[in-house]
């Protein structure tokens, strides 16, 4: 037990490495989902068949995978990702768009499909019904799942481990090899960080979702 | 077409959509175009390149190079895979009969044990294996594997058994059945039955985090793509993981498709969503 409260500076690290990780690669697989959703609602076959083959081809690939092209792959026809960090902010990114571009879409599509009718039918544009009418519905339904989404991309960025960058889990498999009589509490003091980001996710995505909760 | 966000289009949308098409589609192209361009500059589809898969040097014969990956390397992650899908199928019943269990002295042990192994990172869990109770790469990957999917899969068939009509339940009683016989030959069976989709979406969760035993060192499908990239030289890395990444794709597919399929097949009756899982 002591291992972990002597060690505390060094959780601290990882945790902040953590923490930047899940940020950068939130953000940008935030932007990057967002407009690959825009693709796949789109009326223009070609981009909604280039965002479909994207989804699937990244939903149906370990994450694992993904670290694996970036570092030993792609150097191999000339890609040098940076290593370290912004490998693993690459990874993250590219791998959590595609499952915050499903989340966007689906709850595009759980808006009703008479709402949209309606809107048009008392003359709003394509601009004002989708502003007015479909995305602050469909934002309700999105927040949830997408709260969700980060949650997993919190605890994925633990592969980031196994290919050179020191999070929390890569700094609490130095503690462990450090202080091979106390790995089990080593461990449980990286469970206990990740729990300090997870579970408060996942409390605020049970508040959110019973807060937008509206009847249909 | 018409769908949510816009109607059917008439003649003079129909001309912009098409042409709209064509400008995206000649984008992508000359996207994929510059993309082959700049791989071809770089010797990517030269045979040497690729000879591995079929003519390899080192006096080996294409047949160890495939045994290597296919039987060894896929064998090994459909392995751990097949050991940890029904443990954690089993283990995830029991805890969501838990969870569902009218004693909180039963419910609550159920309830810690589901929340704290849904946030913890599987890899964590397989270090827990490996490092914690010392035990080799394959008994990590398995038990990282287990503990993680049993607490999504309690989740989802307390969701099932949560969607079920109260009437269910109701007419068991009036028939006279006990709380045991109503849950496993009422209830359980039709849970199962609308969650089958999800179930086995998680089942292809399962099989893409069996690759995190490449960083536990477990000689699975990557460990065996890298192995033979190092023996042979790193210029074949490209061909060898074409060829591993088609298998992940290919099986994922496959299942994935196989739920959709089934979810499909039983809209008639009442269905239970497939959740995206990360």
């Amino acid at each position: 037990m002591n291992v972990i409260f002597d060690n505390i500076p060094a959780y601290l690290t990882g945790f902040l490495m953590t923490l930047k990780l899940s940020l950068v690669s939130g953000i940008l697989a935030l932007i990057c989902g967002l407009f690959l959703a825009a693709f796949r609602v789109s009326p223009l076959t070609p981009l909604r068949a280039l965002a479909t083959t994207y989804v699937e081809l990244l939903r149906n690939t370990p994450l694992t995978i993904v670290f694996f092209f970036l570092v030993f792959v792609a150097p191999q026809f000339g890609i040098l990702a940076p290593l370290g960090f912004w490998t693993a902010v690459i990874a993250l990114s590219a791998y959590t768009a595609a499952f915050v571009c499903e989340a966007v879409r689906s709850g595009i599509n759980s808006v009703q499909f008479g709402q949209a009718e309606a809107a048009r039918a008392i003359g709003l544009t394509f601009g004002q019904s989708l502003s007015l009418v479909i995305l602050p519905q469909a934002v309700r339904t999105v927040i949830p799942p997408l709260i969700n989404v980060f949650i997993a991309l919190a605890k994925n960025t633990s592969v980031a481990a196994g290919f050179a960058t020191v999070e929390l889990m890569a700094s609490g498999r130095r503690l462990a090899t450090a202080n091979p009589a106390d790995t089990v509490w080593v461990l449980v003091g990286v469970a206990l960080f990740y729990l300090a980001i997870t579970i408060p996710a996942g409390i605020l995505a049970g508040v959110v979702e019973r807060k937008v909760a509206f009847a249909r | 077409m018409s769908s949510l966000l816009y109607d059917s289009p008439g003649p003079i949308t129909r001309r912009r959509e098409r042409i709209g098409s064509i400008i995206g589609g000649a984008l992508v192209l000359a996207l994929v175009a510059l993309a082959v361009w700049y791989a071809a500059g770089r010797g990517v589809f030269e045979l040497d390149r690729w000879d591995v898969l079929f003519d390899p040097p080192k006096n080996q014969s294409a047949a160890d190079v495939w045994t290597s990956m296919v039987l060894k390397g896929l064998g090994a992650t459909l392995r751990a895979a097949a050991v940890a899908a029904p443990l954690a199928l089993v283990a995830g019943l029991l805890l969501a009969l838990l969870r569902t269990a009218r004693h909180a002295w039963l419910r609550l042990p159920a309830v810690v044990i589901i929340e704290l192994f849904r946030g913890l990172p599987v890899l964590l869990m397989m270090f827990f294996g490996l490092l914690g109770f010392g035990w080799d790469a394959f008994g990590a990957v398995v038990f990282g594997l287990t503990v993680y999917n049993m607490a999504i899969i309690a989740e989802i068939l307390r969701a099932g058994l949560a969607a079920l009509p109260k009437g269910q339940t109701e007419a068991a009683y009036a028939v006279g059945l006990s709380r045991t016989q109503t849950l496993f030959s009422i209830l359980l069976p039709q849970a199962v039955r609308i969650m089958l989709p999800s179930l086995i979406s998680q089942l292809v969760v399962l099989l893409k985090d069996s690759s995190l035993g490449f960083i536990v060192g477990y000689a699975e499908l990557l460990k065996s793509i890298q192995n033979n990239a190092q023996y042979f030289g790193n210029q074949y890395f490209i061909a060898l993981f074409v060829v591993g990444g088609t298998i992940y794709l290919v099986v994922n597919i496959t299942l994935s498709r196989l739920a959709v399929w089934i979810q499909k097949r039983s809209t008639r009756t009442s269905r239970g969503p497939i959740a995206p899982r990360v």
